[in-house]
């Protein structure tokens, strides 16, 4: 298991939440403080640094026109990380390809921090969450067609050595393409993409690429996971192997159950401060009509994230994973066995106004305590023995969070 | 009383339904963002002296959007098409709001097979600078704010919880279309404003006195563009004239039509 550091580089500091309409697009940003802005800034990059130190992998990744995430350009977070750590993976999760105007720049930016960072690199692709239509301007139907279509020239332009291409495809043209720096790692930095359905799962699995899932719990974990291991087989011929998939969720880890609970309400604020009206969260060509017209009922909220605060509910869906050293693994374990394994665990692990010592002193945990654990637990790894595991579990909706930590009162 | 035939016109590879009624003089009628508004009374009153033909385009009411489909480019041009495959001789052209955009675009590359055209609460041109929202982002206004810019009579705001499933889809689907029709440049093509002199037939514009989407001063602007252009503001309306006040829509329509 590799494990990945990841916080959104919240603004925390708002007005009461009734005093605005939205979070993102069209918070006035008169209540972004800059001073307040260089010591967040500072803090996480410090947060990020203390995660190399301490052998975890790093993650960003990055938002527009919006308090959840001051980071905008998530290269330039990047680049700095490239050369303040020294044996991190980097992994940018991800470039909003199909919401920029120039893929050849996005292949320049990453060629850029693998070269600087002597070969860390894990550059991942993703659509974009609803709410960046707005400050992007780009218009969301076909997206997914967009992505890849992006995807195709960033990896030709990552390994063509031999002087310019042509290409002029359906979204995308650049007649010369020749970039300079090419990458470090050859023939590429190793690919991520995001996926949040079997038929997303398999366009990412046929590239061989590592998908990403975010937050999809127990009710949805299979269903993707199972989309990616059988369309990697369709297209390779092989069972997939541990390394292409990547599982996010909520992490908190304290000395005792009260502590780590404690820092997982914290970590709540990501779903309770993303306030987001319907007309951002649901612009028009995002969603399927059938979505679309849910939503405008008023029966999804569209984010793509689960909407309840309620921290048991979470738990038990499996987006999140807190409490002591043991109880975490014991939770990781249980999810791991029940979608069939990943080799990969993004772990927000900041939110909100937690503060830098709390952090660190979960992550210490994590590292020193859970992570060995997780290591030998995905290095046993057999994709047959895994799969009879995964089939003595039967489909659910949650699961009884009471049975892997005993002491879990709420 | 005229009777209502659907149809549907096959045009390389894309289908079109298209209603017919009334008998007359034929009127091609191109609708806008909302949707298809062939089941509204105005259509009634002027189908007793006009023969209407109605198209849905590609994305509306439940219709799939071609493949190759990226903007009104590629409506201006299956419609182009359709009018040549109708063998329209001295019709009526007449387009509401996204569709006045549409009439105007084809309007420009040839007004041989029309006699007059009637653009009513039409966008297509952007009369401001950069900083000047010169039509209302109605994919970024909350619902409300939508409903204030579009309706003079504020009854008459949709409720969307009331609505079937497959109504709802189908607006959701209308969405999708219009977003890809009018996207970006926004609502306008910058080149019509230059090309708009080509229009050579009688121009009629209606519009909405409370039209918060595109004002009558948007409507002014436009009329200045087109040689002999009249602009007729109806009072006691918004966006859509011809819902809000039905029997001065049809009148205005009748005056310009038969005179």
């Amino acid at each position: 298991m590799r494990a990945w550091f990841f916080t959104e580089d919240a603004y925390p500091y708002l007005p009461d939440a009734d005093s605005y309409e939205s979070i993102r697009v069209n918070l006035p940003n008169k209540h972004f403080d800059p001073a307040t802005g260089a010591d967040l800034y500072n803090m996480y990059l410090d947060m990020w640094c203390a995660a190399d130190e301490m052998g975890l992998n790093i993650m960003n990744n990055e938002h527009h026109q919006t308090a959840t995430c001051m980071v905008p350009a998530a290269p330039i977070m990047l680049g700095i990380l490239a050369r303040e750590t020294k044996n991190a993976r980097l992994l940018i999760l991800g470039n909003p390809v199909a919401n920029r105007s120039q893929p050849v720049r996005v292949a320049e930016e990453m060629a850029l921090i693998d070269v600087l960072s002597k070969g860390r690199l894990e550059c991942g692709f993703v659509r974009g969450v609803p709410y960046e239509i707005a400050p992007a301007n780009v218009y969301p139907y076909r997206g997914t067609e967009k992505l890849w279509e992006a995807h195709d020239l960033i990896t030709k332009a990552w390994t063509t050595h031999d002087g310019p291409f042509n290409f002029e495809g359906r979204w995308f043209h650049a007649r010369q393409v020749n970039i300079w720096p090419r990458p470090y790692q050859q023939p590429h930095p190793p690919v991520w993409v995001t996926m949040g359905s079997a038929g997303s799962a398999a366009q990412v699995a046929q590239r061989g690429h590592v998908g990403g899932v975010f937050l999809a719990g127990y009710p949805k974990i299979r269903s993707i996971f199972d989309g990616y291991r059988k369309g990697y087989l369709d297209a390779h011929g092989s069972d997939t192997p541990i390394d292409r998939l990547a599982y996010c969720a909520l992490i908190h880890v304290g000395k005792t159950e009260k502590e780590g609970l404690e820092g997982a309400e914290k970590l709540l604020w990501y779903m309770s401060s993303n306030k987001v009206p319907p007309q951002f969260a649901n612009p028009p060509g995002y969603h399927a009509p059938a979505m679309a017209a849910a939503m405008m009922r008023g029966n999804n909220s569209g984010t793509g994230l689960p909407t309840s605060t309620n921290l048991a509910e979470q738990m038990a869906r499996g987006n999140v994973f807190a409490g002591t050293p043991d109880q975490v693994y014991d939770q990781i374990k249980n999810f791991y066995d029940y979608c069939g394994g990943f080799g990969n665990l993004m772990m927000m692990s900041q939110a909100g106004f937690m503060t830098f010592d709390e952090t660190l002193a979960s992550m210490r945990l994590f590292s020193e305590e859970v992570y060995p654990r997780l290591k030998e637990l995905t290095a046993g790894y057999d994709a047959g023995e895994m799969q009879e595991i995964r089939v003595a579990l039967p489909d659910v909706e949650n699961i009884d969070i009471s049975n892997l930590a005993s002491e879990f009162v709420r | 009383m005229t009777s209502q035939t659907s149809t549907m016109v096959s045009l390389r590879g894309v289908d079109v339904p298209m209603v017919r009624c009334g008998s007359g003089p034929p009127v091609l009628v191109l609708h806008g963002g909302d949707g298809p508004v062939d089941h509204l009374p105005f259509v009634k009153s002027i189908s007793s002296s006009f023969e209407l033909l109605h198209p849905t385009h590609p994305g509306f009411g439940g219709t799939p959007i071609p493949e190759h489909f990226d903007g009104l480019e590629d409506l201006t041009f299956l419609y182009l098409d359709l009018i040549d495959s109708l063998d329209l001789q001295d019709a009526i052209l007449v387009g509401f709001s996204m569709g006045g955009w549409l009439a105007a675009e084809i309007a420009v590359m040839n007004t041989g097979r029309f006699s007059k055209l009637v653009l009513v609460d039409s966008v297509g041109i952007k009369p401001g600078g950069p900083l000047d929202r010169d039509i209302s982002d109605v994919f970024a206004l909350s619902a409300q704010d939508l409903q204030k810019a579009t309706w003079h009579d504020q009854s008459l705001v949709p409720n969307f919880p009331e609505m079937s499933d497959e109504e709802l889809q189908t607006i959701a689907s209308n969405k999708i279309a219009h977003g890809l029709y009018t996207w970006e440049p926004y609502m306008h093509n910058p080149k019509l404003r230059y090309r708009l002199h080509r229009i050579d037939i009688p121009t009629l514009l209606v519009w909405g006195e409370n039209d918060g989407i595109v004002t009558p001063d948007y409507g002014a602007a436009l009329r200045d563009l087109i040689s002999g252009a009249r602009l007729s503001v109806i009072p006691d309306a918004g966006h859509h004239p011809h819902i809000e006040q039905p029997a001065e829509f049809t009148a205005r329509f009748l005056e310009f039509a038969s005179g």
